[in-house]
């Protein structure tokens, strides 16, 4: 031991368990019950408020946060619930700096929105931490509904389903459910393993059965679905990863940046979780952030997150910018990977300044040189997988606004899907309306 | 620089903002405190008869009703007068006053209604050196069930009857402190005048229950399983006591009677508008209990701020400057028009003016579909609900429409003459129009 972040290559051990601990200790703190009472007294009650208009599950926001106020947060929870199961998660990990919040009239007015998020987290942990599930199965239909992924869009669906009397089968490639909640998603936006609690108290509507290990195309196909159920949900998201199509992407520690981030969700002992001096991240979006910010809570000495358009041009929102740079991440905008060279103490990566003229992005012709023990690949990523028999839209399966697909009976939403954003909210919203839609043609 | 310097029935003291008769005044350490921090004057807490002193309730005797951020709006209490021995008082009042000569120092008096009892206590007060004394007719709790407090501000002939027997054995103001807990202030006002009182202090306390404890189903404060009425003061019951305020003022018989202000007064605004409604001095228990006894630097600093604006160099000079602008209803003019206006630059699109004004007054205010909210003049009657309810202040105004022009409501041309209900067609009993 006695790594440090100036020990050369990539080394576990650069802090001691406390100061890890302390790294990755929830990002924001909840609010306990007088802050909570305080927030939600700062709520104007909005007519026809635009928060709710903001957010795709539509949470009815100033009754939850008066509810909140008038001391009763588990009816709160409930009127989360209704419109979004996975309101916990959410709480913690919406941009809510570009949602609901970003369109709070108090925002507009003084540039502190209504806490929005944190209140919702408040209300849902208050509910949770009493064990109470606030919805009951209606009679069985007698309906089976297979969905394939245990991510956001298909446990939304699954329990929409159950709620409403059918059975679901969930097939799952993982060992574990929860989606990008449980493998993706920043550690310290979903401390003390809230994503299988979440995951556990979810399923305990009952009517979801979820066999793990299956993966599509290996373990089943799509008409075996259809032959075995009434209905099928496509949930499974993305499951490839968008190359950098640059000299030197096979180099050995050129990874995936999600699949250090699903290491690191899933490491028992962080300290044991190996990360190098100098760490180079290309990418512009949430995975990004979320790689470049860890590995800097690790221990990396150096983290440059480059990005090849402008700062407005990020997907991750300036909030996500501001969080980097105040943990120690250099952001360099305008720079775009040319090659990644093998040197005698790790690697080199070569860039080219960029500049967007008419709408296009053009080298200006100057480079320069990041070294790096580590390089994270976080240019987004892409379906792998979907059967043939869907159809698809710009690399994804192509859905109505019902989430339904080309094949009948069938129905996708998620980040596999078109519409929306890539977000754990989008996707429960599509998720749940899809499982309406079930409900409708099956009953219909 | 305006002079806050304050004679109330030749009471003098270096500012207007007494502490009202409470537990904030109830002995020497809290009133010497007090004049350390910068008040006026004190009305100690009120004394009994000598014997054994009454007793008080070992469990909560507040009850509170919270506003935003549990701001205290409303307090309620089962106090009741002084626990401690009268002679203890006594002493106490008599050192305090010796080393604060130039506060005022009143002494509020309950005993029963009985010549005797005033008789004798009255001396002693005397004694004291105190400037003056308050005679608490207005607890409505606990001592009214021994005929004392409200008992006897509810029966006006109680109230002359006793004042003229204080007038008779004391030689310093005598005020009485009225009793809300009646359906005409008047009346005890005028009573305690003829029975040759200095001055009227209102109001006391309102009966109350200020809250119910749902789980063991009864009153709060609760002692052991059980609650009574309380009396309720603070911000609250600012609105009934200023009315009351301004029924004594304004009426010809009682307009002349000095009145010290009570109730709910909190900020220099609030002392300010009492005054304005004729009140010479304010006192102030709720807003010290709330905050302790600083904010009368603030009370101090805003009043004679506000009097340099106006131009005011004591408070005589607007004392009672909004009397002769209360009136009745019936003579409001009635050809008086306005019209709500929404400023777009303030307005942060919270919609509940809208809310407000569709779903329970005159559905006046239009929202289009990017959140933009005008006022239809056409259906705006201008009740200021919208004013009221709107979260930014001075957002949404009422304009008055200029004579000559149409209201577009009624269709009628806004007249300059003044025309209230005592001449409308619509009022059988009108008279006709000269």
């Amino acid at each position: 031991m006695g790594n440090s972040a100036a020990t050369s290559g990539i080394v576990s051990g650069r802090k001691d368990a406390q100061a890890l601990s302390d790294s990755f200790k929830d990002l924001h703190a909840p609010l306990s019950d007088h802050e909570a009472l305080v927030a939600s007294d700062r709520c104007y009650f909005c007519h026809d408020a635009p928060c709710v208009t903001a957010c795709p599950t539509s949470i009815d926001i100033p009754l939850f946060i008066r509810q909140i106020g008038t001391g009763t947060p588990e009816a709160s929870a409930k009127t989360i619930f209704e419109q979004n199961i996975l309101g916990g998660m959410c709480a913690r990990v919406c941009p809510t700096e570009t949602l609901c919040e970003q369109v709070c009239v108090r925002e507009v007015a003084e540039g502190k929105p209504v806490e929005i998020g944190r209140l919702q987290r408040y209300a849902t942990d208050t509910l949770m931490a009493a064990g109470v599930h606030p919805f009951e199965r209606a009679a069985t239909t007698g309906k089976t509904v297979g969905i394939v992924g245990a991510g956001p869009a298909g446990l939304a669906c699954a329990h929409k389903l159950a709620v409403l009397g059918h059975d679901v089968t969930i097939y799952e490639a993982r060992k574990k459910g929860g989606g990008l909640n449980e493998f993706g998603i920043a550690a310290y936006k979903s401390v003390n393993d809230f994503a299988q609690k979440e995951l556990d108290w979810l399923l305990s509507i009952g009517g979801i059965t979820i066999r793990y290990g299956m993966a599509l195309g290996e373990d089943m196909s799509l008409s075996a679905l259809q032959a075995d159920h009434d209905a099928v949900f496509f949930g499974m998201g993305l499951g490839g990863v968008n190359a950098l199509r640059c000299e030197g992407e096979a180099l050995e520690n050129v990874t995936n940046a999600v699949d250090f981030i699903s290491d690191l969700r899933q490491a028992a002992d962080l300290s044991q979780l190996a990360v190098g001096r100098h760490v180079v991240v290309i990418g512009g979006g949430m995975t990004a952030v979320d790689v470049a910010v860890q590995s800097k809570l690790l221990g990396a000495q150096d983290v440059a997150l480059v990005y090849r358009r402008d700062k407005d041009s990020m997907s991750a929102s300036v909030y996500e910018q501001e969080l980097a740079t105040s943990k120690g991440v250099r952001i360099i905008y305008n720079a775009q990977p040319l090659r990644v060279l093998r040197e005698a103490a790790g690697l080199s990566v070569e860039f080219a300044y960029t500049e967007t003229e008419g709408g296009s992005l053009t080298q200006t012709g100057e480079t320069f040189c990041l070294p790096a023990d580590q390089v994270f690949k976080a240019i987004g990523q892409s379906l792998t997988g979907a059967p043939e028999a869907l159809a698809l839209q710009g690399g994804k399966i192509k859905v109505d606004a019902n989430g339904r697909t080309s094949a009948p009976k069938v129905w996708a939403g998620g980040d596999c899907a078109t519409g929306g954003d890539d977000l754990t909210v989008t996707a429960v919203a599509e998720g749940r309306d899809a499982a309406l839609d079930i409900h409708t043609t099956l009953l219909g | 620089m305006a002079d806050l310097t304050s004679n109330f029935v030749g009471i003098t003291s270096p500012n207007p903002f007494w502490l009202a008769s409470a537990p904030p005044t109830d002995k020497e350490y809290n009133v010497r405190r007090a004049f350390e921090a910068g008040w006026g004057g004190v009305v100690w807490k009120t004394l009994g008869s000598e014997g054994p002193p009454v007793v008080n309730v070992n469990g909560p005797r507040y009850g509170v009703i919270h506003g935003a951020d549990r701001r205290v709006l409303g307090l309620n209490n089962i106090e009741l007068i002084t626990d401690r021995d009268l002679f203890q008082n006594l002493e106490e009042i008599k050192r305090v006053k010796a080393d604060y000569p130039d506060r005022a120092i009143i002494v509020s008096l309950m005993v029963p209604c009985e010549e005797e009892a005033w008789k004798a206590i009255l001396p002693l007060v005397e004694d004291t050196g105190a400037d003056g004394i308050e005679l608490n007719f207005g607890c409505p709790h606990g001592m009214a069930e021994r005929g004392m407090g409200s008992a006897v501000g509810q029966v006006p002939e109680y109230i002359e009857m006793v004042t003229r027997w204080c007038k008779q054995y004391y030689s310093k103001p005598v005020i009485v402190k009225l009793t809300p807990n009646i359906t005409d202030i008047r009346k005890p006002a005028a009573a305690a005048m003829r029975g040759g009182a200095d001055a009227v202090s209102l109001i006391n306390t309102i009966n109350s229950i200020v809250s119910v404890d749902l789980d063991v189903m009864a009153p709060e404060p609760t002692i052991d399983g059980k609650g009574t009425h309380g009396g309720y003061c603070g911000p609250a019951v600012k609105p009934i006591a200023m009315n009351m305020v301004a029924e004594i003022a304004r009426t010809p018989e009682t307009s002349k009677l000095p009145i010290s202000g009570i109730g709910g007064i909190t900020t220099w605004r609030d002392a300010a508008e009492y005054m304005a409604l004729g009140c010479g001095n304010v006192q102030v228990c709720t807003a010290a209990m709330t905050y302790g006894f600083k904010i009368v630097q603030e009370m101090k600093s805003g009043l004679s701020q506000w009097m340099d604006e106006k131009g005011y160099s004591s408070i005589d000079d607007f004392k009672g400057m909004a009397v002769p602008n209360v009136t009745d209803w019936q003579y409001l003019n009635l050809n008086y028009v306005a019209k709500a206006s929404i400023n777009q630059d303030d307005c942060i699109s919270c919609g509940r003016c809208f809310a407000a004004c569709e779903d329970t007054s005159h559905q006046a205010i239009l929202m289009s579909e990017d959140r933009v909210f005008t006022v239809n003049d056409a259906e705006c009657v201008a009740c200021n609900l919208c004013v009221e309810v709107c979260p930014v202040e001075d957002c949404i105004t009422m304009v008055p429409q200029a004579p000559g022009t149409v209201d577009e409501r009624t269709q009628k041309v806004v007249v300059k003459e003044h025309g209230d209900w005592t001449t409308h067609p619509n009022n059988p009993s009108a008279v006709a129009a000269e």
